[in-house]
């Protein structure tokens, strides 16, 4: 009986030491990860004015230039959205590709309300719901925001991309392992704007530090009304949108 | 080994045995065989920022260009496109920065190309400038009236609808099809020229649609204007919030 | 690159409908995805239905008891292998034991499995045999009796207290067993339920559901093995013992049904943004395997077909054959039902876009890793281990009891 009760005693002195708490505190990285860590020196964001993106898809040629990404379209780390909004509210989506006809029937089209283009890309969430589904802990949020995958432990169980809300994630097909934005990560550790920021011809994409007190990020941040996609996830987003539609997501 | 199996049941002893031999081999595989880096996740991720650090930089970046290629900079500082990059037009080329003679970077002339920002869209932004590429000068190269480091148009438009065609092509099949762009619009001569900044005035009270529209209209385009109430039509506000004077007609 | 995988896709796109994500057109957890849960589902329930016997004290399957743990077994051993072989990197899968990331459900995978494994169901199973293993070790010669010498660790002890010892081991480890049973499903289960961005999945009643259909699978599994074994073998059927597990199978199949049913009217009476697309994907892509095949032949079907035989209990009592015909056509019929209702649980998922505008398709293959082929070797293995666990340890004796007569023999004394 003393032995019983002596273990019992050891057991819940094991269970209330830290190792145990930060055991348990680590099923929820929005408490232990992303509040803490982020708040100093750098943290990195993205911004999206939709109102100046002309659907070019210079960003989506750069990106997959930069990256190694395959040239087919069906995997994608970055991609553009064109929505037509009708007066009867009906909506269309259509991903664009680079060099897609414009279609200037749609001109004399008068039964369109509104009509605009929308660039995706991961939206290296401060919460993100990938890094906590990762059985191996291959994907990871480094300390300065960005979401990585090590594919050199990525075991290829694509629970990152079931788990994605905003289909960001995609098995590469040649390395066999879930493959996704990184911000450029190669380029911002050098002061260099990610590809697609440095190729946009109207500024439509922003990156930098949130920390900076002065930088076009901050400036982009302070003069937007912005918008998060699906917010109501609590991934907390750092991809920031202004003039976003309701009809986006 | 003995004692053991006095103390306890048989079976129980003997699981005993295999479930501590279990353990141990477990362990000393856990903590003696494996090395270091195949189980300490922070080591991996260090490892892991390292090799995407590493990844070989393909776009140079704006600042590079401008070293060599001076004059060309200077042309297009002032331009509409100054914020342009160099390489959203002339594709990636670092390579080319580190070895200017060897690599060359693309000079795009095909007139697919410049379409793929300019050609007409009703999602690009408005006032974005597009054209439609057939019926745009067809077959000309787009760098034969326009230089691509200054593009400005070859000549200043006498119409407004050069610029404005979306609202010319509206306002020609709607009721206000009769009526200049300056019996409501006055544009300076500089607004031509640098249209961003000298724009064209815009009516800014009712009263302006009430001087044909009004029931007691008198100018001389109002004799078979529709007419209203100024005072009970629209409530308190503006014609326009209702009624686009491009195209007045309410739709259904 | 890998043309493959381009002509596949490039053959889906025609078939989309709406709006999906670009990288959302090739479903990433196919066919082995939706055999795993169907098998652990398998191993939940037949163990759910030996420790009746054990922990409820029905004494009336007791004939089932071996059988369904060493089925439990077999299918045990075949679902890691579902798992492993669908990864991108089938020889890097040590690193979710190496490194597992505590917050990631699929890491615990490991260890739920290891725990199962060895903490349950190879120690209730070497408990039952001990004596018989060392009886038969007796019996034999050679490498034989090496094998059982070694299967038994060498144990010799037939005397009262390590008898004893047997049947209170036996009985911890079914009462510990019984909530493990229920976290190995259920967890697999919480695999789908946690995912937030994924509105088909998301949902606390997913680890419940899986729970009872698994339990559901579980004893019709063990009954149809156990209609076809017997005959087979040249035993008789025990009937009294199939009424039994057949009850409880109705039972069970009854708490699937209406947990489904409440999942169901609260997605339609809640309908959230997704309905739309949901409910579109249901009529379409999902009519055939979730209406058709999971509700109505799966469950509805059974359901009438058993509940006959309750009502008719006079005229089904005097033919046995009739009802035999009659659980053997349920049982199957289930089967089928719940293989269903994991794939619309794991396609259904991945076939809308998390966009809620479109559906994307998916398209079988017949050979290859993710192919139908595979699949199929997948669900039949554990029928060729499950007769080379029956040679080794077999279970014929219990299997061959008539009614309750000596179901006090070793494994039900313990209680």
């Amino acid at each position: 009986m003393n032995g019983r009760r002596s273990f019992l005693r050891g057991f819940f002195a094991v269970l209330l030491s830290g190792g145990a708490i930060e055991g348990v505190m680590k099923l929820f990285p929005s408490k232990a990860l992303a509040k803490e860590t982020a708040r100093t020196g750098k943290w990195y964001g993205y911004g999206v004015s939709v109102d100046k993106c002309i659907g070019c898809a210079r960003c989506m040629d750069a990106c997959k230039n930069e990256n190694n990404v395959p040239k087919e379209p069906f995997f994608v780390r970055t991609w553009v959205e064109r929505y037509i909004t009708r007066k009867n509210g009906q909506t269309t989506v259509k991903a664009i590709a680079p060099g897609d006809e414009a279609t200037p029937e749609a001109a004399s089209d008068r039964t369109i309300l509104r009509s605009f283009f929308v660039p995706k890309l991961c939206n290296q969430c401060a919460n993100p719901p990938c890094v906590q589904v990762c059985p191996v802990g291959a994907t990871f949020q480094t300390g300065d925001g960005v979401v990585l995958v090590n594919e050199k432990t990525c075991i290829g169980c694509r629970y990152c991309i079931q788990a994605c809300p905003y289909g960001a994630r995609y098995l590469h097909p040649k390395t066999h392992t879930a493959d996704k934005c990184t911000f450029c990560y190669h380029r911002i550790s050098q002061g260099q704007l990610p590809a697609c920021v440095e190729v946009c011809p109207t500024q439509a994409r922003i990156f930098g530090d949130l920390n900076a007190a002065a930088s076009p990020m901050s400036r982009f941040l302070r003069m937007n009304k912005i918008h998060t996609l699906k917010p109501g996830l609590n991934t907390e987003p750092k991809a920031f949108y202004a003039n976003l539609d309701g009809e986006v997501r | 080994m003995g004692k053991l199996f006095e103390r306890f049941p048989d079976p129980l002893a003997r699981l005993i045995v295999v479930v501590v031999a279990m353990v141990a081999l477990g362990a000393f595989a856990y903590f003696v065989l494996i090395p270091k880096p195949v189980k300490d996740i922070e080591f991996q991720w260090a490892d892991a920022v390292k090799t995407e650090k590493a990844r070989p930089v393909r776009y140079a970046g704006f600042q590079v260009c401008e070293e060599c290629h001076g004059e060309i900079h200077n042309t297009k500082k002032t331009g509409y496109h100054k914020d342009l990059s160099c390489e959203t037009c002339h594709g990636p080329a670092k390579a080319h920065s580190e070895n200017p003679d060897k690599v060359k970077p693309n000079i795009p002339t095909a007139r697919t190309f410049c379409p793929q920002c300019h050609a007409y869209n009703p999602s690009r932004p408005r006032g974005f400038p597009q054209i439609n590429p057939v019926a745009h000068n067809p077959l000309k190269p787009c760098s034969s009236c326009h230089n691509p480091h200054d593009p400005k148009p070859p000549t200043t438009p006498k119409e407004c609808s050069a610029c404005h065609g979306e609202i010319a092509r509206m306002k020609a099949v709607s009721h206000h099809v009769q009526l200049e762009c300056t019996t409501c619009h006055q544009a300076p001569q500089q607004h031509k020229v640098s249209p961003r900044s000298v724009k064209p005035t815009k009516p800014q009270a009712r009263e302006f649609c009430g001087k044909c529209h009004g029931k007691d209209a008198t100018d001389k385009l109002a004799k078979n204007a529709p007419k209203v109430d100024l005072g009970e039509h629209g409530e308190k506000y503006v014609c326009w919030q209702c009624h686009y004077p491009h195209s007045p007609e309410v739709e259904q | 690159m890998n043309p493959e995988i381009i002509r596949s896709l490039q053959e889906l796109l025609p078939q989309i409908q709406g709006y999906i994500y670009p990288n959302e057109i090739e479903i990433h957890w196919g066919l082995l995805i939706v055999v795993y849960p169907y098998i652990t589902g398998v191993v939940a329930g037949a163990f759910i239905l030996a420790s009746l016997v054990k922990v409820f004290n029905v004494k009336e399957v007791q004939p089932l008891y071996r059988l369904s743990l060493l089925t439990a077994l077999a299918y045990l051993l075949v679902a890691p292998m579902a798992l492993v072989s669908h990864l991108g990197h089938p020889g890097r899968f040590y690193e979710i034991l190496l490194t597992p990331q505590t917050s990631s459900a699929m890491a615990m995978f490991g260890f739920v499995y290891a725990w199962y494994l060895m903490a349950v169901l190879l120690l209730e199973i070497w408990f039952v045999h001990r004596t018989d293993m060392i009886d038969m070790a007796e019996n034999s010669t050679g490498a034989t009796r090496l094998l059982y010498r070694a299967l038994s660790l060498f144990s010799k002890d037939k005397g009262e207290r390590a008898v004893a010892f047997d049947h209170k081991a036996l009985k911890v480890i079914t009462i510990v067993g019984i909530p493990s049973a229920f976290l190995l499903h259920g967890y697999v289960g919480f695999i789908f339920g946690s995912i937030k961005a994924n509105p088909w999945w998301s949902s606390v009643l997913i680890p419940i559901v899986f729970l009872f259909s698994a339990i559901v699978s579980g004893i019709a599994l063990v009954v149809l093995l156990y209609m076809i074994i017997t005959p087979l073998t040249g035993g008789k059927i025990n009937m009294k013992c199939v009424d039994k597990a057949v009850d409880f199978l109705f039972y069970a199949v009854i708490v699937d049904f209406s947990l489904e049913m409440v999942d169901f009217i609260h997605r339609v009476y809640q309908s959230e943004e997704e309905i739309k697309i949901l409910s579109e994907m249901v009529m379409s892509k999902l009519f055939l395997s979730l209406i058709i095949v999971q509700v109505l032949l799966g469950m509805l079907v059974p359901l009438l077909l058993i509940s006959l035989t309750k009502i008719f209990k006079k005229r089904f009592s005097l033919n046995e054959d009739m009802r035999k015909m009659v659980y053997f056509i349920s049982v199957i019929l289930i089967q089928f039902g719940i293989f269903a209702t994991r794939w619309n649980v794991v396609i259904g998922g991945q076939m809308f876009s998390k966009s809620f505008r479109g559906l994307t398709t998916y398209k079988m293959e017949f050979g290859g890793i993710e192919g139908l082929l595979y699949a199929i070797v997948l669900l039949a293995l554990p029928i060729a281990i499950l007769f080379v666990l029956m040679k080794v340890l077999p279970p014929w004796k219990e299997l061959r009891e008539e009614g309750e007569t000596g179901t006090e023999a070793l494994g039900g004394a313990g209680m």
